[in-house]
């Protein structure tokens, strides 16, 4: 029978099936950080449980670390205590840690492709939503909760049940300032936030295989915000070249059968789906959210919608709590809408592509006056290569702050948060009530539309920039 | 894990769709290292105002509901965050049933794990039982037949058969996992041959 990547790769892991299809499945990369794993080693030590295989999970800090100067530790007792859990649980069970000092420190989603520790074909998971990014490798990877993430580390595997296929097609070519966030907020748009729960998305088509490695794991990273636990792209030539010579990428012998593997991995030409859409990459507009759910999205040249033109009325209900929450009248133009604050970073836009999107529109520009701007690379790594490029004097020329790695505002866990009624122009993945801080509001963008809306001081349309 | 069997309470009743898990339980709470202590923060923003003081009209700070065990909410409950913190909160509070057209995948399977029994039933039945909630009349849920009953009414739900099992026997999935050792074992020695590179020793 003909079969999906997804097909493939989850039957590759099937350690047992139960009647029902509820199966046990083997987990071949596990990551972990410091917010959703100490209740799960505190569940092991409860029941006397060891970690199985501590050389096939990695540890990162990263959703609690101040982004500023590191070197007289951190004042917030809570985060600090995460933070020494995290690194007294490593050492005691022997996992690999990146600390807080560790120049390969940085996002998990940014540091496990960046080391060679995601590998396509593999189960990839962690307790954490964006896992799915690394879907970009041809790999299954989604979040997990804690319980799960106990589960992992005591048996190297996850009780599962398989979820449906669902292609979506990206053909033809982006114009220019149009981006791989761009194709991604338009498909949640389309899809509506839900509209992948209970699948797996494979993204194909002629777009997303001239993308760069770096774009793709863009897409992959935002399923979950249209209910998609994983979303996974064909590996190919670019991939394998990516993982060549990484860190922990296979090595020598192993190097050969792993790529001899790699390049089995595709979906059958006559393979069914489940859901399959398409779209045309020309269509596609630079677009930012205006509303509190990532599916609220808009073009850059187009109006804040009317919840009297929707007729379901708990979308209604939704719209008009939205708009309330956001501080935004129905009608008015996207462009209009000035901003206070601009955060470039996350798992969704901290890689050095990015940073390069970001830097290409602010070079020899200012920020406006009125906002503040910051940029937080997503691990010591890209810091490190954009500081070789010199695209932090562009953006500290701008007037943006130049920020040590981590999550930092995309969830504001730590001190980078907005205050009430702030708005944001944001290059993460969540423009929840709340997200960024208490009363916060997030517009969500691509990179360069963040340098935009910050030379600007407004939502702006990034076309109008490029140099 | 706690056993879940059957359950009587009035229902809360909150008529908003795509709540996400950082409603639930808001980042601040995620920096603690114990799964308990959790329900007073439970939609913070929401049940809070910014001096700290219970929002009067907020559902979950009025009798009857702040003893509710059964949430009723628009679909798509618990998008978002992965967070396991949004099922440990609302178990934290009481609640340990959620009725609800659709819920994100993660924070479905999470509620497994923590004894929470989420429901899913058509828009039309929802409204219908919400009606339960409005009139401050107990409804009562049974796994074991898989009915909720409200007033002369009953309704069946579907649940997979082995998270039923799972939660009426209140069992644990990693001892069940373990008892499949050596089936890992077996897994993992395939695997070594099949693909060196995995563990990479």
């Amino acid at each position: 029978m003909p079969t999906t990547l997804y097909d493939k790769i989850w039957n590759d892991h099937l350690v047992d099936q139960q009647n029902d299809g509820t199966s046990l499945l083997f987990v071949d990369r596990h990551l972990i950080h410091e917010v959703t794993s100490p209740q799960a080693f505190e569940g092991l030590r409860n029941s006397n449980r060891k970690v199985r295989h501590p050389n096939l999970t990695l540890a990162v800090v990263d959703h609690n670390i101040p982004t500023t100067d590191r070197s007289k530790g951190i004042n917030d007792d809570d985060s600090r205590i995460q933070i020494e859990t995290l690194d007294k649980n490593c050492k005691e069970s022997g996992i690999k840690l990146f600390g807080i000092h560790d120049k390969r420190q940085g996002i998990v989603h940014i540091v496990g492709p960046e080391q060679g520790f995601t590998q396509p074909g593999t189960v990839i998971v962690c307790g954490d939503s964006h896992t799915a990014t690394h879907g970009a490798f041809g790999s299954l990877a989604f979040g997990i909760g804690t319980s799960e993430v106990e589960h992992v580390l005591a048996t190297q595997t996850l009780v599962q049940k398989k979820a449906k296929n669902f292609r979506i097609n990206v053909n033809g070519k982006l114009a220019i300032g149009v981006t791989s966030k761009d194709v991604v907020l338009q498909i949640i748009g389309k899809i509506g936030t839900a509209g992948g729960t209970g699948h797996v998305i494979e993204y194909a088509g002629s777009l997303i295989s001239d993308l760069s490695v770096e774009n793709r794991m863009t897409i992959c990273n935002m399923t979950i915000e249209g209910g998609a636990r994983a979303g996974l792209i064909q590996p190919d030539q670019k991939i394998f070249d990516y993982l060549k010579d990484r860190p922990m990428s296979p090595k020598n012998e192993n190097w050969d059968k792993a790529l001899k593997y790699w390049k089995t991995l595709k979906t059958d030409s006559d393979a069914m789906f489940d859901k399959e859409i398409n779209f045309t990459a020309e269509d596609i507009v630079p677009m930012v959210t205006w509303g509190t759910s990532p599916q609220d999205v808009v073009p850059i040249d187009g109006k804040v919608p009317n919840p009297k033109n929707e007729r379901d009325i708990d979308r209604r209900n939704s719209m008009d709590r939205s708009l309330k929450y956001m501080g935004l009248e129905a009608d008015i133009a996207v462009k209009d809408i000035k901003i206070d604050t601009v955060f470039i970073g996350s798992c969704t836009n901290g890689r050095i592509e990015d940073l390069r999107e970001a830097a290409q529109i602010l070079k020899n520009k200012k920020k406006a006056a009125h906002v503040h701007a910051m940029v937080v690379p997503g691990s010591g790594l890209v810091k490190e290569q954009a500081e070789q490029e010199g695209l932090d004097k562009i953006f500290i020329n701008s007037g943006f702050e130049w920020r040590e790695p981590g999550c930092s505002m995309c969830l504001a866990m730590n001190a980078d948060k907005l205050k009430p009624e702030e708005r944001c122009a944001s290059t993460s993945n969540r423009n929840f009530e709340g997200r960024q801080g208490r009363g916060g509001r997030t517009h969500l963008v691509s990179p360069g539309m963040a340098a935009a809306a910050a030379i600007a001081g407004n939502l702006d349309d990034v076309r109008k920039y490029q140099n | 894990m706690q056993k879940f069997n059957t359950l009587k309470s009035i229902p809360a009743y909150l008529p908003i769709i795509n709540i996400d898990t950082d409603m639930i339980i808001p980042k601040q709470f995620l920096k603690t290292i114990k799964r308990t202590g959790l329900g007073k923060n439970l939609f913070f923003e929401m049940r809070y105002d910014n001096d700290g003081k219970e929002i009067k009209d907020f559902t979950l700070n009025n009798k009857p509901f702040n003893n509710s065990k059964i949430l009723i909410t628009g679909n798509n409950f618990g998008c978002g965050s992965s967070r396991e913190h949004a099922p440990w909160a609302l178990l934290d509070f009481g609640i340990t049933c959620v009725i609800s057209s659709s819920y994100a995948d993660i924070f479905y399977s999470n509620c497994f794990k923590n004894g929470i029994l989420p429901i899913i039933l058509k828009e039309e039945k929802i409204k219908e039982i919400s009606e339960y909630s409005n009139r401050k009349e107990e409804i009562s849920v049974d796994l074991n037949d898989q009915k909720i009953f409200y007033g002369n009414n009953e309704i069946k739900f579907d649940i997979d058969p082995f998270k039923k099992k799972c939660l009426i026997e209140g069992l644990d999935d990693i001892s069940l996992s373990l008892e499949k050792s050596k089936q890992i074992d077996s897994f993992e020695k395939r695997l070594k041959e099949k693909k060196p590179w995995i563990f990479n020793d």
